[in-house]
């Protein structure tokens, strides 16, 4: 082997170079903000290394993984999220007196195993970059050792997701006994319906569904968004899904594609039902963390609806939605960490009362990321969910979609109850601010691009097509 | 030689004995030794699998490997946690754990 050989991975190299860099700058710096900067130096230089790779043609890392346009899609959006996730988290390091080398090398490692999901054609891959990312996020959930309730999130993650993995794994196993491969290609030529093979695939499903949070395998996802710090719970909130969905599209949409009857009914299933359960649990939530985390779960439900219609337009869709939600649910977030108690962990609507009078550009922020979720034009997630409710209906799955605009429509209740709460309501005691200069970095940064992608939407579904095109030729 | 379906059989029997532990189970402990009965479970397919249909290639034995390598991290990682959730609340029992609900 060739240093040649590596540069189809070349990104994950720069990462993994970036976090042992600040572990080793930790030992021997006193001013730990400048860790932040190293990361975000890395993550920079990895976008670098991305975009050069994007323009070589296609290439694959001794069939392990594969640098296309899908993975160089996938790798940026991951990127970004890491960076806006680094910068989000280095006031409050600071605040709650958290080790920040720890943290920001964390992060990184998360990412790396984030971008080898998107790259990974091979099960072996696959397996390791789900476990690197997952290992790493359930020690960032449980990074706040003196609070109770983060270190009950870690554990309730750990468990239910080593569960989850050893599902998946059987699953894996099942699959190699079917078809007698373990790269996606081999799989692809080899699959049938045989009984083994379906088994296999199907708890595989089960630990997609793990990972990105689908109804009925979400019973973690409420409990860790709120316990876990908020900054953490905003990165694997966006992350996690996009990481866990981008390896789903490519092995179902592009390896089990030929044998899509066995798999759409159950996804299409999926779908509704997370959709529906994700925004009803939302309605009555008290917690702003908790009522996010239904949220995530409404929102993974209307991914599955582009996965389901299985068709180019549908998958070109869930990476776009991929995209705006990482932004939209990225702001959310930073604007509850700027409103957060020291050592709550948590903020409730109530203590929101009033933001629009104390704090005006705050509010507005908020604003427009509720707007966005809520799926109201012209905000990015508007064209999102008419992506993917078009693809729906082009996939004669109409039904699909007339349930994804009514739970879409009940969603509305409490994204702008959140609005109602800021301008409309009296504040009770006036809400005291966390804001830092780079946590209003993080957040400007994720209004434009809300604002961005709503006011240009082709350019962003134009990179998604072509990533698609990638995987269905 | 032991037909493959014996190899399958045990397999199924261990993932679901595990499968069993971990939903019957209070003590984080004790359900984290369900999860690892599982794993042994798929590296018994694993192996058994590959010394049947290709045993000229090693991909299912190396796939073992690696499972067995990641299930000691994330056993690491998880008794880390619960020393970790021990210190606070003085109990791993997931019963009392429950901070968090709603």
């Amino acid at each position: 082997m060739t240093l040649q050989d590596f540069m189809p991975i070349l990104p994950e190299m720069v990462l993994l170079a970036t976090a042992v860099a600040v572990l080793m700058v930790d030992t021997f710096l006193g001013d730990k903000r400048w860790l932040t900067w190293v990361g975000l130096v890395g993550v920079l230089l990895a976008g670098a290394a991305t975009y050069w790779l994007a323009l070589q043609p296609p290439a694959d890392f001794q069939d392990m993984a594969a640098s296309d346009a899908y993975t160089a899609f996938f790798r940026l959006v991951i990127l970004v999220v890491t960076g806006l996730g680094l910068l989000m988290a280095m006031n409050w390091l600071e605040a709650h007196g958290e080790q920040q080398g720890e943290y920001n090398a964390l992060l990184l490692l998360a990412a790396i195993g984030m971008t080898l999901m998107a790259a990974a054609t091979h099960m072996l891959t696959l397996f390791v970059a789900l476990e690197l990312f997952s290992l790493c996020l359930y020690i960032l959930a449980g990074f706040e050792r003196e609070r109770a309730s983060s270190g009950e999130a870690a554990l309730k993650y750990l468990l239910l997701g080593a569960f989850s993995s050893a599902l998946f794994l059987y699953g894996i196993a099942l699959v190699y006994a079917a078809t007698g491969a373990l790269t996606f290609a081999g799989i692809a030529q080899k699959a049938s319906l045989s009984p083994l093979f379906l088994a296999g695939v199907g708890l595989l499903i089960v630990g997609f569904g793990f990972k990105v949070a689908a109804v009925p395998f979400h019973m973690w996802t409420p409990d860790v968004y709120q316990g876990a710090p908020t900054p953490v719970t905003a990165y694997m909130s966006v992350a996690t899904k996009a990481a866990a969905f981008a390896a789903f599209v490519r092995l179902f949409v592009g390896t089990l594609g030929v044998e899509k009857s066995a798999w759409v009914p159950a996804l299409a299933a999926l779908a509704v039902l997370t959709m529906v359960v994700g925004n009803l649990a939302a309605l009555s939530q008290h917690s702003l963390k908790r009522m996010l985390a239904y949220s995530s779960i409404a929102h993974a439900g209307y991914v599955l609806v582009g996965l389901a219609a299985a068709n180019t337009t549908g998958t070109a869709a869930v990476l776009f939605y991929l995209l705006v939600y990482a932004f939209m649910n990225l702001g959310a977030f930073a604007v509850v960490i700027a409103l957060e108690r020291q050592g709550e962990g948590d903020v409730t609507l109530s203590q929101m009362r009033g933001l629009a009078r104390t704090h005006p550009l705050l509010a507005a922020a908020m604003a427009i990321f509720m707007f966005s979720l809520t799926g109201v034009p012209p905000f990015a997630g508007f064209f999102g969910k008419l992506y993917l409710f078009q693809a729906a209906v082009q996939a004669n799955l109409t039904w699909l979609a007339v349930i994804g605009v009514i739970s879409s429509a009940v969603s509305a209740y409490y994204y702008l109850n959140v609005l109602v709460q800021i301008y409309m309501a009296d504040p009770e005691t006036p809400p005291t601010l966390a804001w830092r200069p780079v946590l209003g970095l993080a957040t400007l940064v994720a209004v434009v691009f809300v604002v961005g992608i709503g006011l240009f939407p082709d350019f962003w579904l134009q990179l998604a097509l072509g990533g698609m095109r990638v995987i269905l030729g | 030689m032991i037909p493959l379906s014996w190899y399958l059989a045990v397999a199924a029997i261990l993932f679901v004995i595990g499968f069993y532990g971990v939903l019957s189970r209070r003590n984080a402990i004790a359900i984290l030794m369900g999860i690892e009965l599982m794993l042994n479970a798929v590296n018994l397919n694993l192996v058994a699998f590959w010394r049947y249909t290709q045993p000229d290639q090693v991909a299912g034995q190396v796939f073992a490997i690696i499972v067995i390598t990641v299930a000691a991290a994330e056993a690491a990682v998880g008794l880390a946690l619960f020393i970790a959730l021990y210190r606070l609340r003085g109990t791993v029992h997931i019963d009392e754990i429950d901070l968090l609900r709603g």
